[in-house]
């Protein structure tokens, strides 16, 4: 609360010095026209962003006492963490858990990525558990009884989770009913084709040394892959950034300046370092981890740098003015829920592969709740328009470490519940809170 | 200091609409030329916003002919609207919110370097636009949330802008505004005027429109009560046309000097 207070202060007294700036003595003119369009060359109400370390700072002082959180209450929960399991158990922090969270996280994360798409639109899809679990049912029945080929066998899922996820687009966009309904009635659909498709047996046994089997087993064991892997993110990170920066400059638009982006690149190279070297301390690079990167980056392009992405925000923003922009408001509506459906069962193979089985029990329980626990957690908005993909990686790194320090800690699952939904509401709280502060602050 | 051109860009004549049982809009005539500000102006119900979507295309008319730059044109569709040029910006902004204002300025017509959004182009091509309509925003990388509804609403208009029309149309653009902010749209009309564009403004406010309009059209249930030239018509004459009191001692005078001197 106190830091609050001071970087008000600070951020008063920015502005009484931007007013200092206001041209009040300008001589009166004779072509007020000319004097007025000297007048608006520089707004005097504009927060001028000073180049430098200082004015990052500054900015950065401004955006918390506003109520501009990001991801900062996500990364000091993740940090207490880390502390409070660690000084329960030493072996919380040890390489061996860490990798073991980072490719148990990735089956969750798949699917939240997914749901943060439709939690951009403002809406809510209930049946990603049950689409996952079909399609890992999919894929066992497809691979292991009928005997198709199993890269095969992983299209067909993909695809048909993408089939169901168009299907509650269609119902939700096209035929107006609500999203919830619509993914509640998928939830019990789509649960009892699972258990259909499994038939009287109930669980059919997946192949260790298959395409699915290998998603969660298998491990760049070079040491090279690990640090490669951590060197181009950070190389391709500043060399994005500078780029861009210096596009800005040449086109006279603000641009952010090589200090801020040499401070984000060493912060990013740190994590990315200490991580690989987590890895190779271990059995190395996780593919899972890998593919899950790859997703986060891929999505967050397409969210965030095409028209379809600034699409989706534009409808959770508001739905009338997206139409008359021209958008098809249908269209994307529907695309979102297959996406979403595609992530769940992306999610099913990870968590098919993880258990190395499809069984009854597979996309049910706490599976649903984690996955929108997971993208809140991270910190995307439940009222649309507002959140990141990446929101998912912190949002499950969360919740998928509660559970591996309660564990450790040999705590039973009925706590786990308690301290995970705890975990939830702490952060629906940050959210509704930084959201009125952003309110009175002018910037939600 | 106004170039009116002889042809009017948009011409309304005899333009009529019914909604069932009720006739909306019987012969209607109107006349906007380029560079100049014609308000539309009528008591609640008089007709003038369906006038107004008649013209955006939202609603197709039942007779008369619509006129484009002389020539007699269907508009059927908002899209045949856009088309011809006419920018319409409503009195709810239908603005994004969560959104920046340049992607709300560019938003359904983003500009794309191979499919991927062109973010700096589009950031200073809104400085630009924005910096010659004089329009005032602390940032182009706010959120709209953050902005009062006077820049709100200067953003809706900049927006309009975008394609370059002919003819804006402007629904009670100063309804919800302060004296500030409704200064500073006002100002944004002149400059439109100025830039050589058509502008329909609907208001309900006497000052706003002596302030900028250069005719007034009043409409009086669903018929036309009247073109004034703003700068010879006082505010009286035009509220008695507006309310329907026109069977007064001004008017008669008036009718009786036109008769004289003929």
């Amino acid at each position: 609360m106190t830091t609050d207070e001071t970087t008000n202060t600070v951020d008063k007294s920015s502005t009484s010095l931007d007013k200092g700036t206001d041209p009040v003595d300008a001589p009166p003119v004779g072509n007020p026209d000319a004097a007025e369009g000297a007048a608006t060359v520089v707004d005097p109400r504009l927060l001028i962003r000073e180049q430098g370390f200082a004015g990052y700072l500054t900015e950065f002082k401004r955006k918390i006492s506003g109520g501009d959180l990001g991801s900062i209450p996500v990364i000091i929960g993740l940090a207490i963490i880390a502390i409070v399991f660690q000084s329960l158990n030493s072996e919380f922090l040890s390489a061996k858990n860490i990798s073991d969270i980072a490719v148990t996280m990735v089956a969750t994360g798949m699917m939240a990525v997914g749901i943060i798409f439709v939690l951009l639109l403002g809406e809510i899809d209930l049946s990603v558990g049950s689409v996952s679990g079909v399609s890992g049912a999919l894929v066992a029945v497809l691979s292991v009884t009928q005997g198709m080929n199993e890269w095969l066998a992983i299209v067909v899922a993909i695809v048909s989770g993408a089939v169901m996820g168009a299907i509650h687009g269609f119902f939700f966009a096209r035929i107006g009913a609500p999203a919830f309904a619509v993914t509640l009635a998928g939830l019990l659909f789509w649960l009892g084709f699972m258990l259909q498709l499994l038939g009287d047996s109930g669980t059919i046994n997946l192949d260790g040394e298959g395409v699915v089997g290998q998603l969660t087993t298998y491990y760049f064991t070079d040491v090279a892959a690990a640090y490669g892997l951590a060197a181009i993110a950070v190389v391709g990170y500043f060399a994005a950034a500078f780029v861009d920066t210096r596009r800005r400059e040449a086109a006279g638009v603000p641009s952010r300046p090589i200090a801020d982006i040499a401070v984000r690149t060493a912060v990013l190279a740190v994590f990315a370092f200490a991580a690989a070297y987590m890895f190779n301390q271990y059995r190395g690079l996780p593919l899972a981890l890998v593919l899950f990167l790859i997703v986060l980056v891929g999505t967050d392009f397409l969210l965030r740098r095409t028209a379809y992405g600034r699409k989706i925000f534009a409808l959770g923003g508001s739905v009338e003015a997206s139409r008359r922009a021209g958008i098809n408001v249908t269209a994307i509506r529907i695309s979102v829920f297959s996406i979403a459906g595609t992530f769940a069962a992306i999610g099913g193979l990870f968590w098919a592969s993880k258990i190395a089985a499809a069984n009854q029990g597979s996309g049910t329980g706490d599976l649903l709740m984690n996955v929108i626990a997971a993208a809140v957690i991270g910190g995307t908005s439940l009222f649309g328009g507002r959140g990141r993909t990446w929101n998912a990686l912190l949002g499950v790194m969360v919740i998928v470490s509660i559970q591996y320090g309660l564990s450790l800690e040999g705590i039973a699952t009925p706590i786990q519940y308690m301290v995970t939904g705890a975990v939830l509401l702490a952060t629906v709280v940050i959210d509704s809170v930084t959201r009125k502060t952003q309110k009175t602050a002018g910037r939600a | 200091m106004v170039h009116v051109s002889a042809t009017p860009v948009l011409a309304l004549r005899g333009v009529s609409k019914r909604f069932g049982a009720v006739q909306v809009l019987t012969d209607v005539e109107l006349e906007v030329h380029a560079g100049e500000v014609v308000a539309l102006v009528g008591d609640n119900g008089a007709g003038k916003s369906t006038l107004v979507k008649t013209i955006a295309g939202v609603h197709p008319i039942d007779d008369g002919v619509i006129e484009w730059e002389g020539r007699a044109v269907q508009i059927n569709k908002p899209h045949d609207s856009q088309n011809l040029g006419v920018a319409t910006v409503y009195q709810d902004l239908a603005l994004c919110d969560n959104i920046d204002v340049v992607g709300n300025l560019y938003l359904g017509r983003e500009l794309r370097k191979f499919g991927i959004l062109d973010e700096v182009e589009m950031e200073r091509r809104s400085r630009e636009l924005l910096s010659t309509l004089s329009i005032r925003i602390p940032s182009v990388r706010i959120p709209i949330a953050s902005l009062s509804g006077g820049q709100r609403q200067t953003v809706a208009i900049a927006r309009s802008m975008l394609g370059e029309p002919k003819l804006v149309i402007l629904d009670e653009p100063t309804a919800a505004l302060g004296v500030e902010q409704t200064a500073q749209v006002l100002d944004l009309v002149e400059r439109l005027r100025e830039r050589g564009h058509a502008v329909i403004l609907i208001s309900h406010n006497m000052a706003d429109v002596k302030a900028v309009a250069d005719k007034v059209a009043v409409l009086r249930l669903g018929r036309n009560n009247g073109v004034f030239d703003v700068k010879t018509t006082s505010q009286e004459e035009i509220i008695s046309a507006i309310t329907g009191a026109t069977d007064n001692a001004v008017t008669r005078r008036a009718a009786r000097n036109a008769e004289v001197s003929k």
